[in-house]
């Protein structure tokens, strides 16, 4: 039943990229069907869950030995507890709507099929990575969303953009999957398996270091697959995307792989204090960070990108926060995948009207022609701003209320940083919703004089983008009700308490009050006066934050220009050190053999003379060893 | 007489002869002086199985007799062929084999 899950988007996957030409009416249905029969099966499985009681929900399922190898033993075998089931309803319902949606979006592209078949692909990686009992069957997932996603931003290939960013994607993420090989290399040698069970509940019985190394290695693991510093720079880049891909794979689930790797890694990170303060540390610079760029960015799905790195930062930092933080990570993460992808949906219902263009400068006053866009949006960013009431305000106000529940001057500087983040969260949401949909039109007819006539898009395309404002609308209050979401994952994630050094009223109301600092921050200089059609040359943070924090020009000039003196100095070093020592004993010994060659004269005396000599010195050494 | 004079004799010998292999250039003399070696080496054989009483030395001299003259024949003719080629039988004008 769980393999099933897999089995029906691998399925769609192999025949729709095997199928050929005459797949071309109807495959894109069927991948749409074979995400829908996943979700249903999912479905299923959860009312079954919910049916037996808290601690006894878990399921495993052993497919077959992968690689039994003496001690070795790689396992198909799947676990679906409460974590896996949150992810898998997550990405098997977003990814059916956004399946959906792509049907109308990539209605005029000719290889509609095969996007499908990618599309398939990933669904299937991703609920292998999620539903895997092991650390070695994660990989293959991990791998696999690792592929889907380069295939998916290098689709329109033609463009040498797109085929760059998903080069950079690919490379980048390397470096993070390299980080999660060395942690199961780790795992394996210290715990002699890599099956979550076993590990996890021996974790503390492995050495401080040990675990701090594990722990670090997975943090580099998540930060690659979920855009956190320093290997963030990919996911603006990955906007080349069809629009779909943005939402599911690079908003609402690849990218959130990561939280669910340091969730499910929770008893490591709990007994390994450093590499917790680690995750810490990376999930508030990256809130931070992420935030800044997307406000300077004129790029709607670069702007919206940058907000998905801040708030992937927030599901960071909870998880960092041990015990009184995953369920609010996971909780956030559901939520944010509702907005977050009904929010890129939304923008990719506008490029749908506004022939493909993405600069928010040229748009203004859709409200008028988008009416179901514009409210669809709008709810999405009135939930990811966390206005009182919608899902983004329950999940992200328990983030903060868990980071100054940290403690100490940590809990503290967290929390300043979380609400900061939130402010600076309501300021570029406001933008992107003031540039877009208020003032007047400031679109003109491009080069060959063709004038976008925005317009709603079709059915397809609206009505997932309905359904996820519901979900982004009252996701929050129904996970918040009753404590009804913490509640579902203690089994898994354990919960304690947090216990905040002020008040949690007050933290709503600082929250709330920060809300509308930023909001009307975006007002006053997005709002109330028109906004230039062409972008300002700006202070020097908004050029560094337009160049996405100059994080390409560092990794340009530190690993890029660093690897080149790297290997430049290293083949220095081979051609002088190496290939010297080399060349000059060939150097050394040709020359010595032209000095003896010359002893073979060819004069019969002179060789009478060494044998002689030869002789004499036997003689020599005869009478001198029995002389002594 | 002391069997020891024989030695001396044969020591004396020997370093004539050497000493001719090294510094002649006349095949044929270079090859009496080794004819001369070969000879005090033969003396000292004689010598010693004298003064051990037994025979095994003068046996030894028979045979490096037998040696020295097929030794003699094939380098006669080596030497006689150099001349006629060569029309010397300088051992130093001998050296095409060299690099």
């Amino acid at each position: 039943m769980i393999g099933l899950l897999v089995a029906a988007p691998l399925l769609g996957a192999a025949v729709l990229l095997c199928g050929g030409r005459h797949l071309n009416r109807t495959g894109h249905w069927l991948g749409t069907a074979l995400a829908g029969v996943s979700f249903v099966l999912a479905a299923v499985l959860f009312v079954d869950m919910l049916g037996r009681p808290g601690d006894d929900r878990a399921l495993h399922q052993h497919l077959y030995s992968w690689v039994p190898v003496g001690g070795f033993q790689a396992d198909i075998a799947f676990q679906l507890d409460q974590l896996s089931m949150t992810f898998v309803l997550l990405i098997t319902g977003v990814g059916t709507l956004i399946h959906l949606y792509s049907v109308g979006y990539m209605e005029h592209d000719n290889r509609r099929r095969r996007f499908f078949g990618y599309l398939n692909l990933f669904l299937a990686a991703m609920l292998l990575l999620v539903l895997a009992d092991n650390f070695l069957l994660l990989y293959v997932g991990w791998e696999g969303v690792g592929l889907a996603s380069y295939l998916l931003i290098g689709f329109w290939q033609h463009k040498p953009s797109a085929a760059t960013a998903a080069k950079k994607a690919f490379v980048v993420n390397r470096v993070g999957d390299a980080g999660l090989a060395i942690a199961i290399f780790l795992m394996f040698t210290t715990f002699g398996t890599f099956a979550f069970g076993p590990v996890l509940a021996n974790a503390e019985e492995a050495t401080q270091a040990t675990l701090t190394g594990i722990g670090l290695m997975l943090l580099l693991a998540a930060c690659g697959k979920s855009a956190q510093v320093p290997l963030q720079s990919w996911l603006g880049d990955a906007m080349e995307g069809p629009t779909p891909v943005s939402a599911l794979i690079h908003a609402a689930t690849m990218v959130t792989a990561g939280v669910y790797l340091i969730t499910r890694s929770g008893a490591i990170f709990n007994a390994a204090p450093d590499a917790q303060t680690a995750v810490v540390v990376v999930g508030a610079v990256t809130l931070l960070f992420g935030a800044i760029i997307g406000c300077a960015k004129d790029d709607i799905k670069k702007a919206l990108a940058g907000s998905t790195m801040s708030q992937i930062g927030y599901m960071v930092l909870a998880a960092g926060l041990g015990p009184i933080g995953y369920a609010f990570a996971i909780m956030h993460l559901v939520t944010h995948g509702f907005f977050k992808a009904g929010l890129f949906l939304g923008a990719g219902s506008v490029m749908h009207g506004m022939n493909d263009e993405v600069d928010m400068r040229k748009y203004g006053g859709l409200r008028k022609y988008m009416p179901v866009t514009f409210v669809t949006f709008g709810l999405g960013y009135l939930a990811i701003i966390g206005f009182p009431g919608l899902s983004g305000f329950f999940s992200k106000d328990a983030i903060i209320e868990a980071a100054f529940a940290k403690g100490g001057t940590q809990g503290w500087i967290l929390g300043a940083v979380t609400l900061l983040g939130a402010a600076i969260t309501a300021y570029y949401m406001t933008r992107v919703m003031l540039l877009t949909f208020f003032g007047e039109k400031r679109w003109q007819p491009d080069e060959r004089g063709n004038e976008p006539h925005p317009h709603e898009s079709p059915k397809t395309m609206v009505i997932p983008m309905v359904v996820l404002a519901f979900g982004s609308v009252f996701a929050g209050g129904l996970f918040k009700f009753n404590d009804a979401f913490v509640n579902w994952l203690r089994p898994v994630t354990s919960f304690e308490h947090g216990h905040p050094p002020i008040g949690v009223a007050a933290i709503t109301t600082l929250t709330v009050v920060v809300l509308l600092i930023g909001v009307a921050a975006a007002w006053l200089q997005y709002g109330r006066r028109p906004v230039p059609v062409v972008a300002p040359r700006g202070s020097l943070v908004t050029r560094a934050a337009r160049r996405d924090l100059l994080q390409d020009d560092f990794n340009h000039v530190v690993l890029v220009r660093g690897g080149e003196h790297l290997t430049r100095s290293l083949v220095y070093v081979d051609n002088k050190l190496v290939d010297g020592a080399v060349n000059g004993t060939a150097a050394a010994f040709g020359g010595l053999s032209g000095r003896m060659r010359r002893v073979q004269n060819g004069f019969a005396r002179s060789y009478a003379v060494s044998m002689f000599g030869g002789a004499a010195l036997l003689v020599a050494a005869t009478l001198l060893m029995r002389a002594v | 007489m002391n069997p020891a004079n024989y030695l001396y004799l044969a020591a004396l010998l020997f370093t004539i002869g050497a000493f001719g292999v090294l510094i002649r250039r006349n095949a044929i003399v270079v090859f009496m002086c080794v004819e001369l070696m070969l000879n005090a080496a033969n003396l000292t054989l004689v010598a010693f199985s004298r003064m051990h009483g037994n025979l095994d030395g003068q046996i030894m001299a028979f045979f490096v007799m037998v040696v020295a003259a097929a030794e003699v024949v094939v380098g006669l003719a080596i030497i006689v062929m150099l001349y006629r080629s060569r029309h010397s039988a300088s051992v130093d004008d001998a050296s095409l084999m060299k690099l």
